[in-house]
C-alpha cells in the first residue's frame, strides 16, 4: 500500500476534502488525520461539545441465520467469540473479540442484535481477514454480507444527543449500547449509542449515496466539528481503549489485555455455555489464575510523551526490563503524556514506579488505573 | 540575513550568530506541538546533528542543527509553552542561537525565495 492510487476512498471522501481534511493512508484507505482545526482543538472540542468522525473504513457485516432463527446465528457467533451473544437482547449491542487457538486476539468488534439478524462492526485493517474467518467458520449456518454500500460515522461528545435529536427526536430514549433503525434526512440509518472516545455519543450507519447529505446536516449544527484520526487516537487513549494492532493483537490474550469484562459469566468456567470459542482452554485458565503480564495505564511525570515501543524498566538505568509501551502520546484533557503498555504481573499494580526508555534516557512513569478521563456513557 | 534549509529550519544570522527555528510550513505540517526538548547551552553540533526534539499530539520529530556551531542561548519560553512554535514559528517560537563555526557556510543555504519555491 505505498502508491496513493491504490488507496480506497470512503463515501465521505469528497466531503472530507472539502472540509480541509489532511489525508493520509490508513488501513488501505485515504483518511483525514485532521481537519483545519488541528488535533488539539478537535480533541478538546469533542469532549466539550460534539465531533463527527468518518469511520466508513471499518467493516459492517450482517450475519443472518440460513434457518431464519436468529438464535442459530447467535450460537454460530459464539463459536468465534468468548462473549454472550445468545443472551444479547434485541436492539442491544456489545463489545466482542475474535480469538485464535492460542488465545490471541484476531480483532475486536461490536456485535448488535437487530432482531432477525446480527450486525457486526470490525476494524478496517482486519475486515477482509475477519470476513474470510467468519465465512469459513460459520458460512454454512449463516449468510454473511460485507456492506461496502454503507458509510459509518461517529457523533461523539456531550452535545451529541441534542445535535442528533434535531434530526430524530427519539434518540433521547436510547441508552448506552442500544441499537435502532431510524430515518435521518430520508436515509435508512442504523444508530447505536456507542463510540470509542469515552464520551456519550452515537455511531450511525448510512447508505453510501446519502451519507454526505446526512453528514452535512449534522455539520450544519454550530456545536459539531469534523474530527480526524489524530484526535480519534488521542481520545481513545485517554479513555483507556485498545487500538487493535497496537494494544491487542494475535500475541495478546483477552486476560493479558485486561479485557475480562468482555467475557460474560455464562462463557466462563461453571457457566451454562462454558468455552466453545477458539483458545478457550488458555483463556479460561487465565481467567481463573491470571496471566504473566497485563495491560496497564501509564502516566509520565514529565512533559515528554512516551510513545509505543518504549521499553519499561523498574530502575532508572533501564536494566531490569519488565515491559513495553504499546501506545502513548499526549492527552489534551489530561494535559500531559498518557500511555498504556504491558508489564509483568509483579509490576502491574497501580502506583508502581517504572522508567520508560525515551531517546537514550529513562524517564519516570507510574502505573495508573484506566481510563485517564472518566467516561460519560448514558447507561 | 535570513536563510533556510531543506529540513525546514530558518536561520537569522547576525554577527556570526544564527537564531534558529522551524519554518511556518514545518509548524503547519507538524500540527499542535505539546513538547519541545532543547539542547544544552555550550553544546556543539555538526551540521545535521539532532539538536532538538519536538513532539506533536501524534508524533516526535527531530530538529537538525543547520550548520556547524555552538549553542549560545536557548528559548525556554517554547519549553514552557510549545504552542508558541505553532502561533509564531518565525518569531517568538525560535529554538536556539548558534555561534557558527564557519559563518561563510551560510552562503550555501537557501534564501527566502528559493525556500518558497521548495515548499510550493
Amino acid at each position: 500500500m505505498d502508491g496513493s492510487s491504490e488507496l480506497k476512498k470512503t463515501p465521505l471522501h469528497a466531503l472530507n476534502l472539502s472540509l480541509g481534511g489532511r489525508m493520509v493512508p490508513f488501513a488501505g484507505y485515504e483518511m483525514p488525520v485532521q481537519y483545519a482545526a488541528g488535533v488539539m482543538k478537535e480533541h478538546l472540542h469533542t469532549r466539550a461539545a460534539a465531533g463527527l468522525f468518518d469511520v466508513s473504513h471499518m467493516g459492517q457485516v450482517t450475519v443472518r441465520a440460513r434457518s431464519g432463527d436468529n438464535a442459530d446465528a447467535a450460537r454460530a457467533l459464539e463459536t468465534l467469540v468468548p462473549v454472550d451473544v445468545l443472551g444479547l437482547g434485541e436492539g442491544r449491542q456489545r463489545y466482542a473479540l475474535f480469538t485464535n487457538n492460542d488465545g490471541g486476539i484476531l480483532d475486536d468488534l461490536m456485535i448488535a442484535n437487530r432482531g432477525d439478524h446480527f450486525y457486526v462492526v470490525v476494524n478496517a485493517a482486519c475486515k477482509d481477514a475477519d470476513f474470510a474467518h467468519m465465512q469459513a467458520a460459520i458460512g454454512d449456518v449463516c449468510e454473511l454480507t460485507l456492506h461496502d454500500d454503507r458509510a459509518l460515522v461517529a457523533l461523539q461528545g456531550p452535545h451529541a444527543e441534542s445535535v442528533l435529536a434535531e434530526l430524530w427526536a427519539d434518540v433521547s430514549s436510547m441508552r448506552f449500547m442500544d441499537v435502532r433503525a431510524c430515518d435521518l434526512h430520508d436515509a435508512d440509518c442504523i444508530v447505536s449509542r456507542s463510540g470509542y472516545t469515552g464520551e456519550d455519543g452515537f455511531e450511525i450507519s448510512i447508505p453510501a449515496d446519502l451519507a454526505e447529505a446526512v453528514c452535512r446536516r449534522l455539520l450544519d449544527h454550530p456545536d459539531v466539528l469534523p474530527i480526524g484520526l489524530g484526535a480519534r487516537d488521542s481520545l481513545r487513549l485517554e479513555a483507556g481503549l485498545c487500538l487493535y494492532g497496537n494494544d491487542i493483537d494475535t500475541t495478546t490474550t483477552p486476560v493479558e489485555g485486561a479485557l475480562e469484562w468482555a467475557i460474560q459469566k455464562v462463557r466462563r468456567t461453571g457457566g451454562d455455555r462454558t468455552g466453545g470459542f477458539p483458545g478457550a482452554e488458555i483463556i479460561l485458565d487465565q481467567l481463573e489464575n491470571g496471566a504473566e503480564r497485563r495491560r496497564v495505564g501509564l502516566k509520565a511525570e514529565g512533559r515528554a510523551p512516551i510513545r509505543g515501543g518504549a521499553v519499561l524498566a523498574t530502575d532508572a538505568e533501564g536494566e531490569d526490563v519488565v515491559g513495553t509501551v504499546t501506545s502513548g502520546g499526549f492527552g489534551p484533557n489530561v494535559d500531559g503524556p498518557v500511555a498504556m503498555g504491558y508489564v509483568t504481573k509483579s509490576a502491574a499494580t497501580p502506583g508502581t514506579q517504572l522508567y520508560a526508555g525515551v531517546r537514550g534516557k529513562f524517564l519516570p512513569i507510574t502505573v495508573a488505573t484506566l481510563p485517564f478521563v472518566k467516561n460519560t456513557f448514558k447507561r | 540575513m535570513l536563510k533556510f534549509t531543506e529540513e525546514h529550519e530558518w536561520l537569522k544570522i547576525e554577527g556570526g550568530v544564527a537564531t534558529v527555528g522551524i519554518t511556518t510550513h514545518a509548524a503547519e505540517q507538524l500540527g499542535d506541538l505539546v513538547f519541545v526538548e532543547l539542547p544544552e547551552v555550550g553544546a556543539t553540533f555538526s551540521k545535521g546533528g539532532d539538536a532538538s526534539t519536538v513532539e506533536s499530539v501524534k508524533a516526535a520529530s527531530d530538529v537538525y542543527c543547520p550548520l556547524d556551531g555552538e549553542i549560545v542561548e536557548v528559548n525556554e519560553a517554547i519549553v514552557a509553552d510549545p504552542s508558541l512554535v505553532n502561533s509564531d514559528p518565525q518569531g517568538a517560537g525560535w529554538f536556539f542561537k548558534l555561534k557558527l563555526a564557519n559563518p561563510a557556510d551560510a552562503d550555501a543555504l537557501m534564501d527566502e525565495a528559493a525556500y518558497k519555491e521548495l515548499v510550493g
